[in-house]
Parts: structure tokens; sequence; C-alpha cells
């Protein structure tokens, strides 16, 4: 498992990882772009789906994630959720306190 | 003496090396086992003499021998020392090291290097603590702001040695985790593992994914107080209440990684002594896990009466009773497992007892403090501190203990006084109840926690609690003369002195560098007690 | 985290393979944890943003955009050098990887320099982390963040010099790659933070 895993990684042309980072540049232009254009509240969430694609790029072919274990990919998104979690949890305490 | 075949053959015992340098430089698990054992206990042992110090404080309503600055000064080092320096790093980073190779049948840990730095981390936190003890800071253990942004007194040391230590935690974890993922023996499958195991496995997860949150929140309490920013200042737009439940995201969590190793122990020396296979195998494995899942859910339990909102409150107080289910198929699955067993009452065994005992009455006043109404008149009253002492001291030091003196033999290769142990458990056990059994009725009664003195009502009790506190304190100075008594004059341990079938037994006491002279193949999982009693391994 | 780069050439009771693979999930562990520290100040910010809109709005405007915006650049060009430069190691060209990781560690140098004159030109403003919350939040998470791409530039070094002299062959390359997930998550924390400080609409 282990040496295929390795010989998998020979297999990323380096054709694709100028593809990725013709599209994070590109993705970049955009967000600039968008952020001139007023949205209203659309502009954050297209801030951040923009900066997740990118993530997801670099995450994927530069960090190689596409070829990692299911053990890996735990790991690498359970600090997400940990995270949506103190973050939505803090939410119901911070704006829902009745103010006097 | 490398020259004779013969000589070859034996293996060398890990202990045999002497010197200082054999040991800071080690990279053997089981000496870097020993290295955190040693200083965990030490800081167990400062931190416990602080308790006996203010304790006596208390014997009487009026000042005796602290004005309430000392005091308030104690009491905070006690709680900082025993949880950031003793029972986070406690059974995990000792037994942790020492067992979890043994008994997953490796020669070490994934990273011995990143072992070693670990423990010099923990060290270089450990001394800036020590610094940090020239200007003690007086917040208690949680520093809570925005006491802990105005206090006079260095909170700013002490939270930077906390920020070392976390790191310490960290990469402990991460070896563990990667040890556990990658270095099994051959049919060594997961459903076979130890439940210590398991258990470290569980405690490692939060160690990584709980320790950087309370990094960061300790780096924005200096940032704080050196940089002037704002984030926990009412008065520059931010939220005190921000930063508990920060704190709490790691320390509650912080509170499993205190206490799931303790149950892994438990989960070991309970088979062993009711000669039975173990009850419910996968019930317990798994609810590790979920209480690792779980844990993280119920953060702000602890700030109910901080003045967080209605809706969160009732969300977290629905959580807290979540987290009591995993935590009760442990027990049941123990008591089930002693269930007409043949049981052998070794002192470890009594430990694991008394764990089961305490624990429970630990565990359950923990979901009277759940329910919001109950909560809202026992917080911050004694009933709190016996709680947690039940569930920390009752838990994990019994825990603790009881490790201690299972895995003694195998460790040191020697034997202790059996009978004095016996005796030092009986003086454990009754001081603890006579200490904190009185601090429930306190609790509830009305006392408040962390003043100095108090009304001349509550006396009594107190009096009592402070008399529990030096049987207690007997007990232990007994427990560690009779284990240091042993090193030196114990009898050579046996290979197996209990009959255990788990693969840290397989090996000579104590067990050679490397550890097994020939990696083994596993064909059964470690809890085939009764039927396969004779196929010794 | 060096030494868990360092860490695998030594590891000489168990297999090679097994020791790639452990450096592997160790590393991506570590990025865990510095996913969630990071994860904390992302939380005081939505937090916060929520909270203060208007002066998050207002003060925004202070940031230097066009360096915001040429320090993504760089970060994502050198992620790409890093890249190919594992990719390069892997194929047994050490020469390859040199220029690579000395391209890399030249757009870290470059994203340094940056930040400076950003950080100066807000001091020269009298902007300073006791400003507001929203400046606070500013100057924690880049800073926190040139810390690690301070911390990436050294592991980097290191590896350049290790390559030169030779350590690193198509067979025995675990620690670049592993520097390489750790530059990786440097530009990816970087990649939140551009939108989410300097991009507020």
């Amino acid at each position: 498992m282990e040496v295929k895993a390795h010989a998998e990684q020979h297999h990323i042309g380096i054709k694709v990882y100028f593809l990725v980072w013709f599209a994070l540049t590109v993705l970049t232009g955009v967000t600039v772009w968008v952020s001139y254009i007023d949205f209203g509240l659309l502009n954050i969430v297209i801030a951040l789906t923009v900066a997740s694609v990118k993530a997801a790029l670099v995450a994927l072919f530069f960090m190689h994630l596409r070829h990692e274990d299911k053990v890996t990919w735990i790991f690498a998104l359970y600090p997400l959720g940990l995270l949506a979690l103190l973050i939505g949890l803090t939410i119901s305490d911070v704006f829902y306190r009745v103010t006097p | 003496m490398a020259n004779h075949t013969v000589a070859e053959t034996l293996p060398v015992p890990f202990l045999e090396k002497t010197g200082i340098l054999s040991w800071i430089l080690s990279t053997d698990h089981k000496r870097i086992g020993i290295m955190y054992l040693v200083s965990i206990s030490t800081f167990f042992l400062i931190a416990g003499a602080f308790a006996l110090t203010f304790r006596f404080e208390l014997l009487t309503p009026e000042k005796n021998i602290m004005d309430p600055h000392t005091y308030n000064v104690l009491f905070t080092l006690h709680g900082a020392i025993m949880v950031f320096l003793f029972i986070v790093p406690g059974l995990a980073a000792s037994f942790g090291n020492f067992l979890i190779p043994l008994m997953i049948g490796a020669r070490d840990v994934a990273f011995p290097r990143l072992n070693l730095g670990s423990y010099w981390i923990y060290l270089l936190g450990a001394i800036i603590i020590l610094i940090a003890l020239l200007k003690p800071a007086d917040t208690g253990w949680t520093f809570y702001t925005p006491y802990s942004i105005q206090t006079e007194t260095d909170v700013i040391m002490i939270t930077l040695g906390i920020f070392v230590l976390g790191f310490s935690s960290i990469l402990t974890g991460l070896n563990f985790i990667v040890t556990i993922h990658k270095l099994r023996a051959p049919g060594m499958t997961w459903h076979r593992l130890p439940l210590f195991i398991w258990a470290s496995y569980a405690t490692a997860i939060l160690q990584v994914l709980a320790t950087p949150v309370v990094a960061i929140t300790l780096l924005l309490l200096i940032a704080e107080r050196t940089l002037g920013i704002g984030f926990f200042d009412p008065a520059k737009g931010g939220d005190p209440i921000l930063f508990q439940g920060f704190f709490w995201f790691y320390s509650h969590p912080a509170v499993y990684i205190m206490i799931i190793p303790a149950m892994g122990v438990i989960s070991e020396i309970i088979p062993v002594f009711a000669r039975k296979p173990i009850f419910g195998y996968k019930a317990i494995a798994y609810s590790s896990l979920a209480i690792a899942l779980i844990s993280f859910f119920v953060w702000a339990h602890h700030m109910f009466t901080s003045g967080i909102s209605e809706v969160a409150a009732t969300i977290f107080s629905f959580l807290t009773f979540l987290v009591a289910i995993p935590t009760a198929i442990k027990v049941f699955n123990w008591t089930a497992t002693l269930y007409k067993g043949s049981i052998w009452l070794h002192s470890a065994m009594l430990y694991a007892l008394s764990f089961i005992w305490l624990f429970t009455i630990g565990g359950l006043t923990g979901v009277f403090l759940g329910a919001l109404a109950a909560d809202v008149h026992l917080h911050d009253t004694y009933f709190i501190v016996a709680h947690m002492h039940y569930v920390m001291v009752g838990g994990t030091v019994m825990g603790f203990f009881g490790a201690l003196h299972f895995w003694y033999p195998k460790w040191f290769g020697k034997m202790f006084n059996e009978n004095i142990a016996k005796i030092a458990w009986f003086l454990v056990f009754v001081g603890f109840n006579l200490t904190f059994l009185p601090q429930f009725i306190l609790g509830t009664q009305g006392m408040p926690r962390r003043y100095a003195t108090y009304p001349p009502e509550f006396q009594t009790l107190n009096e009592l609690s402070t008399i529990g506190s030096w049987i207690l304190g007997i007990g232990i100075f007994i427990v560690v003369v009779n284990l240091i008594k042993g090193l030196f004059n114990g009898e050579k341990a046996p290979q197996n002195p209990y009959n255990s079938l788990s693969l840290e037994w397989s090996v000579p006491s104590p067990p050679p560098h490397e550890n097994f002279e020939e990696i083994p193949h596993v064909t059964d999982w470690t809890y085939g007690y009764g039927k396969k009693q004779n196929t010794e391994k | 985290m060096e030494e868990i780069g360092i860490e695998h050439g030594h590891v000489h009771h168990i297999d090679p393979a097994v020791g790639y693979e452990s450096s592997k999930l160790g590393m991506w562990l570590f990025l865990a944890t510095e996913l969630l520290l990071f994860g904390g100040l992302f939380a005081v910010y939505t937090i916060f943003r929520a909270k203060y809109p208007v002066l998050f709005e207002e003060q925004h405007h202070e940031l230097n955009k066009t360096l915001g915006a040429a320090n993504t650049v760089i970060l994502i060009f050198s992620s790409l050098t890093m890249a190919l430069g594992v990719a390069s190691i892997q194929k047994g060209k050490r020469n390859l990887l040199s220029i690579l990781l000395a391209i890399t560690i030249i757009c870290g140098v470059m994203f340094g320099i940056n930040k400076y004159f950003e950080y100066t030109a807000k001091f020269e403003h009298h902007i300073y982390p006791s400003t507001s919350i929203f400046f606070a939040l500013y100057y924690m998470m880049t800073g926190l963040h040139m810390l690690h791409v301070l911390v990436g530039v050294i592991i980097l070094a290191v590896l350049l010099v290790l390559n030169i002299r030779g350590k690193f062959t198509e067979k025995y390359n675990a620690p670049i790659e592993i520097g390489g997930l750790y530059w990786h998550l440097v530009d990816l924390i970087w990649i939140y933070l551009f939108p989410l400080l300097y991009l507020i609409a």
C-alpha cells in the first residue's frame, strides 16, 4: 500500500501543477475584482467560496490529498468540523444574549 | 560481552545504562516514560503540598496562617500545577510512553527523537512556570478575564509556560496517533488492541485537536496584556465571556485528556484480577472515541452562570447529558466484568475498584451540575470542588496509583511490599473521602469556593475535610516511600506476576532495549482469560 | 515541526516505507493543529465582524489591497515551485530541486519584505494592535501567519542546504515532501486571510 501511494505521485504531471497554479492566480484576480462590486451580503459568500475552492485546489493537488488514505482525509477534515462547531456554538451564545 | 554468542542472545534491560546523559539524551520510550513519571510525580507532590497548606488555613473560619492574597496564590498554583504539569501530561505521557509500543508489539514510538523533544519542551514549560512563581498569579487556574488582564501579578509568565506545555502535549499526541496507526505488530488488528491503547488513542486525538485552541487563547491573553488588544476587554468593545468559551473549548476536552487514560488503565487491571475476559470490549473501545468526540460539544456548561445566552445554555445542558452515556457504558461493562469473576484483591485492583466507585460519584454529581436549575444553585460552591476532585483524584489519581502498582514490576523489574501498599491504599481511600465528601454538603449549604475565611456554621465540616487531607497526605506519602523502597530492596520481579495475557508481559521485567527480540505475531485478542488461561504466550 | 522532517532519516527500527507513511501522517496531524490554532482567530474574527460590521468595513480601507494581492500571487507561485520541487526530487533531479527550493525561499523572503513595508506604513499612520478590534485582528492574524512564513523559510533553507550536500535522492525524499506540506499550509491560510482582511465589501 505504501509503495503504491509513493508511486502514484509520479503520475501527477508537471502540466497539472501549472494548470492548478493558473487557476489559483485567476481566482485571486476574481476575488479582488468582485470586492469592488457591491453584492451586499453575497460578497462575503463569494469571497469565502472562492477562497475555499483555492484552498481545496492547494490541498488536493499541491499537497497530494487526492492520493492519501482515509485516515489522512479524516484528520485533514476533522479540524474544519471542530472549527465550525467552535464558531457556531459561540454564535449561539454571543448573539442570543438578552441585553437588559 | 558482545563477543559471546550466549551474551548476545541475552537481551539487555533498558535500565542498565547509567549516567545523566544516558537519560536526558535517550530516545527509548521506556526511559522517556520514566522521566515523565518522575517529573509529573514531583509536581503532583508539590501541588499537593500547596493544597495541604491552604486546607490548613480552612481549619478555622478566621485567618490562621495566611492572608487572602497568599490563599489566592496558593489555590491558583495548586490548580495550575496539578492540571498542566501533573494530570494533563500525567498517565498519557508516562504510562502511555511506556506501554504503547510494548502493547502493540513495536520497538519504539513512530518518532523517538520527537518524543524526546516533547519531554524537553515539557521541561522548558515547567521551568517557565517555576520562574513564574517569583510573582505568582492569583487568578485561579482558569485565568478568567477581565481580572487576568487587570491583576498586578505575573499572569504572562505562567500562561507562557502553559503555552509551551501545550506544544509538548500536541507533539506527544501526534506521536502516539501515528504509532498506533502505523506500528502495530502483524496480526494486532484494531479489535485485538488492549483497551489502554484505545484510550490512549482517544486521548491523543484530544491532545492534538483541542490544545491549539487554548494555545491561541492564552496567546491572545498575553497580547491583551502586552499589546493592548481588546478581544476580551469590554471597555474596548471586547467580550470577556469569549475568553471563557475559548478556554473551555480546550479545557473541557482536557478533562477527558486527564480521565480517559485512567479509564484505559482500569480496563486493563480489572480483567486480569477478575480472571475473566473483559465484558463489552467493543463498547468500551468505542465509548472512548465517543467521549473524545462528544467532549468537544459541552464546553459552555462551565459558564451557565457567566451570563451566556439562554439558547446556548439550553443546548449545552442537553449536550452535557449526552457525554454521560459513553461514560456510563464503561462503568457498566467494568462491573459486568467483575460479576462471577474470581477476584484477587491486589493493591492495583483495590485502586481500580476505588476508581469505579469514586468516579461514579464524581460523574453522577456532574450530571446534577449539567442541569441548568441545579447548576445555578451549586455553581462556584464547594459542591463543584468536591465534584471535580471526585473525578480528578477519585478517578485519575486512583487510576494513576493503580497503574503504578500494576505495571511497577514490569517497568522496574522489582516488587514492592504488597502489605504496605494495601495499608497505604486504605489511608488514601479513607482520607480522600473524608476530605471531599463533606465538601458536597458544604456546597449544597451554600459555602462559596475560593475564599480564605468562612462563616462559623461551616466549621465542623471544614474540620473533617482538613483532617481528611492529612490522612490522604500520609497515605500518599506511604505510597511514595513504599514504591521507592521497592526500587532498592524489592525482590526481583518475575516476567509475568499476574499471568496477564497482554503483550507487555511477554517480555522480561524490565523489558530489554527495543522491547522485542522478534516482533510478535498476534493471533488473538488480549483478554482471553478463563478458557485460554494456560496457553501462555 | 522541523523535528518531524529530520526525524525520518534516523528511524532505524522501522521499515523505510512505514517511516515514510508515518512522517506524512504525522505532518498532516500537525497541520490539523495549525489549522485549529488559526481557527481560534477565525472564530474571534467571525464574532466581531458580525458584531461590528461597520467598523470592519470602514477600517479595512486602511489596508493596502495591492500589496495584499501581490503577496497572494507571490505565495501561490511559491506553492507551485514547492510542488514542482517535490516532483523533481522524486525523479531524482537534485539540482532542479535546489533551484526550485531557492525560488520558493526567495518568494517567502519577498513576502516578508512586503509585510515589513505594510507594517511600517501602518505604524506611520499610528495604527497599532490596540487601535481597534479590527486592527488587533489584522495584526494578530497576519503576525501569526508571518511567523509561520518565517519558520517555513528556515525549514526550506535547512532542506536546501541538506539537498546541496546530497542528502536527498529519488528514493529518500520524505523531508522535502513534509517540508512542502508545511509550506503549502502557509499558503492555504493566507488564501483565507487575504479576502477576510483586505477585501471586505
